[in-house]
């Protein structure tokens, strides 16, 4: 077992790695990258202690010396991103294998009209003046360990600027590949930017998934910029293998009359720490932040939510939802601050779970923090069991008991995979989460 | 078909069903009316087999099975339907995906194929007419925020769809206008033959002016007390159930059956 000192060490070794295979270039983000370095080391990771870290241990992380992942593309090919894709949806492909983008397998995508969809680390090169207004802006790597780490390891991820006036039409699908096979545990860092210009609308989804079973760490963050009268759909799916650590990090700033659609979707790893930040900073900005927990063995999932309204008459709706079984356990954190100036807020949130097992745990805890007088903020959080009323109507019907519990649990999630609009996804999500419920297959025909 | 004999049962510690006999034949209809609290409904719970129900004393032979050990959906499946009085409301399950698995259950029971989604849907369509549900229906919930009347249409639709042997109804007539009364009461009668059974649970004479049943049986405190032919329930109507509940001996249960 390390210490904690050890492993603050071994992040500062691997850095020190890191710069010398680097130094021969020579970008404007290097010094950000050591700032932020020197920030990790100064936070360490968050204590037991810390109120937003109270329900979560480190451990996973803290225990293991992981390495900085080398780019193995060597077992990752187009069948690879063949069959991780979604059937019936026609995308743009962007595909990073343990945090280096990998142009062969991505889509290659004509850039017309000014949209970028591609790597970060050659925007941060080529395009300096789309990122560097933007880069490290939002997330807050001051504070948040886990950012700080991010911004100082991160190799490349995904760079999306879309242009005033523009409607990408196809959604970009970006898989995070990790290799997850043979050798130290490795860790990722994955960093993506997307900014959408006034009046456009774009669909992103950041998938995660690995192809071995190793341990490996995922360390994401991913800042979105939503202009005036723009839109953007934001997916997180997270399907990565059951010994997978990962914390993902959405920070979104919101500008007057912008819409958010978020859906994270987690039904895989080991380990999740999932932090959402989502600001209004310009008036009747609204956003729906929809989420969904499928988790079974020991899975810890935490949900890590602050939606900030810092301007009038906006609307936000947060609604999590969670499917626990056997020892699985999870955390909804749910903050919304509403500021002083920010009168006729409409903020609802509301967490609701179903136990499958006696072992199985969640811990709520709502925040409200208002400090304008003129607001509509409303927020539950609850817990149940399955429904069995439902359980025996199903069963007067010729159901069996397994199929009609099934069915019950099903339903159970199934307003949440109701929201996501992208069928093709829907369809895929719901087959991954039949495949984790007692019995799933035995509805399978149904739904 | 079925045999109920000398039939006990608690709820929570009470008995409710004091010793309950009745048999009921194929293509036969019989009504029980009773009273509030006489027991109508706790006897159609334990006839499909809700176990918060507890048989102290007594047995209920269906077809030659001992309907008391079998599980809820083994009843289903072998032909007894319960038309709920109050159905479950069931947010997250739209009707379409319940009543494909419920119609696909029952029909692998009897050997039958499933019904891929077209055949699934001629025949929701040619049932649906039936009892004048609106197609909407479908994509809705089973049961969210249906009226009482619809609610008890969609019992009925389900009935026509899963075609059983065994129909319990308890009290389908209640939070029924006479236009949805006349629906549900054709759409039984149209599945009245002679292998089918009914027991029509109600508190009103009014439902059996449409569904005219062959047997009446009255139902006070847990006890048939009287058993008669459709002219019963006219004669209850006009009485009251109070007149039988003092000093009457109860009739012999289960007149004319056979």
């Amino acid at each position: 077992m390390l210490t904690v000192d050890d492993q603050i060490g071994a992040y500062v070794e691997a850095f020190g790695r890191r710069q010398k295979q680097m130094s021969a270039q020579d970008r404007w983000c290097d010094s950000l990258q050591e700032a932020a370095m020197n920030r990790f080391v100064e936070l360490g990771f968050p204590s037991a202690g810390d109120e937003d870290w109270r329900d979560t241990r480190l451990e996973h992380i803290t225990n293991t010396a992981f390495c900085l992942a080398e780019s193995d593309s060597s077992n990752c090919s187009e069948a690879t991103v063949a069959s991780h894709g979604f059937p019936g949806l026609e995308s743009t492909v962007l595909v990073f294998v343990d945090g280096h983008w990998n142009p062969d397998l991505s889509s290659t995508t004509p850039m017309s009209r000014g949209v970028y969809i591609g790597s970060l680390a050659v925007a941060i090169d080529i395009n300096r003046e789309q990122v560097e207004p933007h880069f490290a802006q939002y997330a807050n790597g001051q504070q948040d360990s886990f950012a700080a780490l991010n911004t100082a390891f991160f190799d490349d991820g995904l760079f999306v600027y879309v242009p005033n006036n523009t409607v990408v039409d196809r959604p970009i699908h970006a898989m995070y590949i990790s290799s997850a096979s043979g050798g130290e545990p490795a860790m990722a860092h994955p960093r993506n930017l997307i900014v959408v210009g006034q009046s456009s609308d774009v669909t992103v989804i950041e998938d995660y998934f690995s192809l071995g079973d190793q341990k490996h760490f995922t360390n994401t963050v991913t800042e979105l910029v939503i202009s005036r009268n723009a839109r953007a759909a934001h997916y997180r799916l997270c399907r990565e293998n059951q010994n997978a650590i990962s914390v993902t990090t959405l920070r979104t700033r919101q500008s007057q009359d912008s819409n958010l659609v978020s859906h994270s979707v987690m039904t895989g790893g080991q380990w999740i720490r999932n932090n959402l930040h989502n600001e209004f900073t310009g008036s009747n900005g609204t956003s729906l932040l929809n989420g969904l927990y499928v988790n079974r063995r020991n899975q810890h999932v935490d949900n890590h939510m602050v939606v900030e309204h810092a301007a009038a008459h906006c609307s936000s709706r947060q609604v999590y939802t969670g499917i626990l079984d056997d020892q699985a356990s999870a955390v909804f954190g749910g903050r919304i601050i509403v500021a002083k100036d920010a009168q006729k807020t409409d903020a609802k949130q509301s967490n609701r779970n179903l136990l499958l097992s006696e072992a199985a745990q969640i811990n709520a805890k709502p925040q409200l923090e208002i400090y304008a007088d003129d607001v509509k903020c409303t927020h539950g959080a609850t817990v149940g069991q399955i429904n069995e009323d439902a359980v025996y109507y199903f069963r007067t019907r010729g159901l069996s008991e397994p199929a009609a519990r099934a069915l019950a649990v099903y339903a159970f999630a199934s307003e949440s995979l109701g929201r996501i609009d992208l069928d093709s996804i829907r369809a895929n999500l719901t087959r991954t989460i039949l495949a984790q419920l007692p019995h799933g297959e035995l509805i399978e025909e149904v739904v | 078909m079925l045999e109920i004999e000398n039939l006990h049962v608690n709820v929570g510690g009470n008995e409710i069903l004091k010793g309950v006999t009745l048999s009921i034949g194929a293509g036969e209809v019989h009504s029980i009316m009773g009273p509030n609290g006489s027991g109508k409904s706790t006897l159609a719970q334990v006839l499909a087999g809700n176990d918060s129900y507890e048989v102290t004393e007594g047995s209920v032979v269906y077809e030659g099975s001992d309907l008391l050990s079998m599980s809820v959906d083994e009843r289903a499946c072998a032909g007894v339907f319960l038309a709920f009085q109050y159905p479950a409301e069931i947010p997250g399950v739209s009707n379409t995906q319940f009543l494909k698995a419920a119609l696909n259950a029952v029909r692998r029971f009897r050997g039958e194929e499933s019904l891929d989604a077209v055949d699934f849907l001629a025949l929701v369509e040619e049932k649906r007419k039936v009892v004048q549900m609106d197609t909407s229906f479908l994509k809705r919930s089973v049961n969210e925020g249906f009226s009482g009347g619809e609610k008890k249409r969609h019992e009925v639709f389900q009935m026509a769809l899963l075609e059983p042997k065994m129909v319990i109804m308890d009290e389908t007539d209640s939070g029924l206008d006479i236009d949805a009364l006349r629906i549900v009461s054709d759409s039984v009668n149209s599945m009245r033959n002679q292998e089918r059974g009914f027991l029509v649970i109600t508190h009103y004479q009014r439902l059996l002016n449409y569904i005219v049943p062959d047997f009446v049986h009255v139902l006070v405190k847990g006890k048939i007390v009287k058993s008669g032919g459709k002219e019963l329930a006219l004669d209850l109507e006009a009485k009251g159930y109070t007149a039988l509940s003092h000093g009457k001996s109860p009739a012999v249960a289960g007149v004319g059956s056979n």
